[in-house]
């Protein structure tokens, strides 16, 4: 990166043996909006808060969770513009991957490309780490997945899970609600009481965003009216 | 002489019940003179997936050496076989990345796919997939495979005499062709066995 004095790896160890900048990027994270995954037998979801700075921001213009591929999408929790830019690189990687083999990536294969990509910002001179933690969500021939990256890389699969503010709060109430036979409905239900326990203010359709995948391999995000619709079941 | 004929081939692959077979002959020559008669043509990628690849001898060998990479890597990564129409696109894929030097080969794919069906295609030397239902010919003989599979092949044959058919559209070929001959060499593969023969045709 050039005879800069910056030019060495902000990510050196410390004596301790960490790498002090990833702990600060996972920091970044844990401050970061509330989101979370559940996977169920039929499919997986993904849910987060859309807490807007002001009341005059269009709600309709700003969406969290993404697609990656037709059939898998992301959520994060942490520096939004950071998760743009890995979303960015993993739709090109998903399609160069069916540009090569005309099939479409699996999500393991899509998975360990975005984390590897998150891993080289730990060990260059001159960038700092992805200030997100990313749930990708997906559904392939190996069935539905989660998974969760982190700042560092490490990528790990899980049944359900949380990431940013109340975390603790919400991965001890997923722990007491997931079943492994649950559905994707019962899961969306599950998922919004999660979001409820940690919520300061009304929930409504326009301040949580949800994301599914089912069997039809098509993820898409739920409209303001659909979780609105959810939101009266669960009352 | 056409860089394609410096060594003579002949490969053909056809399409049984469940099954396929791909067959070459086992010429190795420079121009007029025989050099090898022993020439491996065909090529596994896995148990289920073959590949013939006709033409220039030296790119075959470095050909398959950069196929099998591939997929060794792709196992290793994804913990699976490749599908064999998913190698096709990556043949495809490499040969098109040497748009402007090619690699002097005509490849012809063979393989089971999902739930065991059989599944051929052949690809020119820069990677222009054709995908057949009956079979497919390469190599210096592949005017007179044409004719001789043409008239021979039926479809849905089963194992035996689906054999029987390669072997004779394979050798007949190769008779009317000086540069490729000097026996056969036939795969026959199944969902459950593979048997591997060698033909005895005219040494000439």
């Amino acid at each position: 990166m050039g005879d800069s004095q910056y030019s060495f790896s902000l990510t050196t160890f410390s004596p301790s043996g960490k790498l002090v900048q990833i702990e600060h990027a996972l920091t970044a994270v844990g401050s970061g909006q509330t989101s979370l995954g559940i996977k169920a037998a039929n499919g997986v979801i993904i849910a987060t808060e859309k807490k807007l700075p002001s009341i005059l921001v269009d709600e309709t213009s700003v969406q969290k969770i993404q697609l990656m591929t037709t059939n898998i999408g992301v959520v994060y929790s942490g520096m939004g513009p950071d998760s743009r830019v890995l979303v960015r690189k993993s739709r090109k990687q998903a399609q160069q991957y069916f540009r090569l083999y005309k099939e479409p990536i699996p999500v393991t294969q899509l998975v360990r490309e975005t984390a590897a990509v998150m891993q080289e910002f730990t060990q260059s001179g001159g960038v700092r780490p992805f200030g997100v933690s990313l749930l990708v969500a997906g559904y392939d021939d190996n069935g539905p997945q989660l998974y969760q990256v982190d700042p560092s890389g490490s990528y790990f699969s899980w049944k359900a899970s949380a990431m940013g503010k109340n975390v603790s709060n919400a991965k001890t109430f997923l722990e007491k609600r997931y079943t492994d036979d649950m559905e994707l409905d019962d899961a969306v239900h599950t998922a919004i009481l999660t979001l409820k326990e940690g919520f300061q203010g009304q929930i409504s359709g326009k301040n949580i965003e949800i994301g599914i995948v089912g069997a039809d391999r098509k993820f898409r995000v739920l409209t303001p009216a659909e979780i609105d619709d959810y939101l009266a079941e669960v009352e | 002489m056409s860089i394609f004929e410096y060594n003579g081939s002949a490969v053909v692959a056809m399409v049984g019940k469940n099954c396929f077979a791909i067959a070459s002959d086992r010429r190795l020559g420079v121009n007029l003179q025989t050099i090898a008669t022993d020439f491996q043509r065909i090529f596994k990628i896995h148990d289920k997936l073959y590949i013939g690849l006709s033409g220039l001898a030296t790119d075959v060998q470095t050909l398959y050496q950069r196929l099998i990479f591939r997929h060794k890597l792709y196992q290793l990564r994804e913990e699976r076989d490749m599908k064999p129409q998913t190698f096709a696109s990556l043949v495809s894929a490499i040969l098109y990345e040497k748009r402007f030097g090619p690699y002097f080969c005509q490849p012809v794919i063979a393989g089971l796919g999902d739930d065991d069906v059989p599944f051929i295609c052949t690809m020119d030397c820069i990677g222009a997939k054709e995908l057949a239902k009956d079979f497919v010919v390469s190599g210096t003989a592949s005017e007179s495979l044409y004719g001789a599979c043409e008239s021979m092949y039926k479809p849905n044959m089963e194992p035996e005499e689906l054999f029987e058919t390669i072997s004779q559209a394979l050798l007949s070929s190769v008779d009317r062709d000086c540069l490729s001959g000097w026996g056969g060499h036939v795969l026959l593969v199944t969902s459950t066995e593979v048997q591997e023969r060698t033909l005895k045709g005219r040494m000439d």
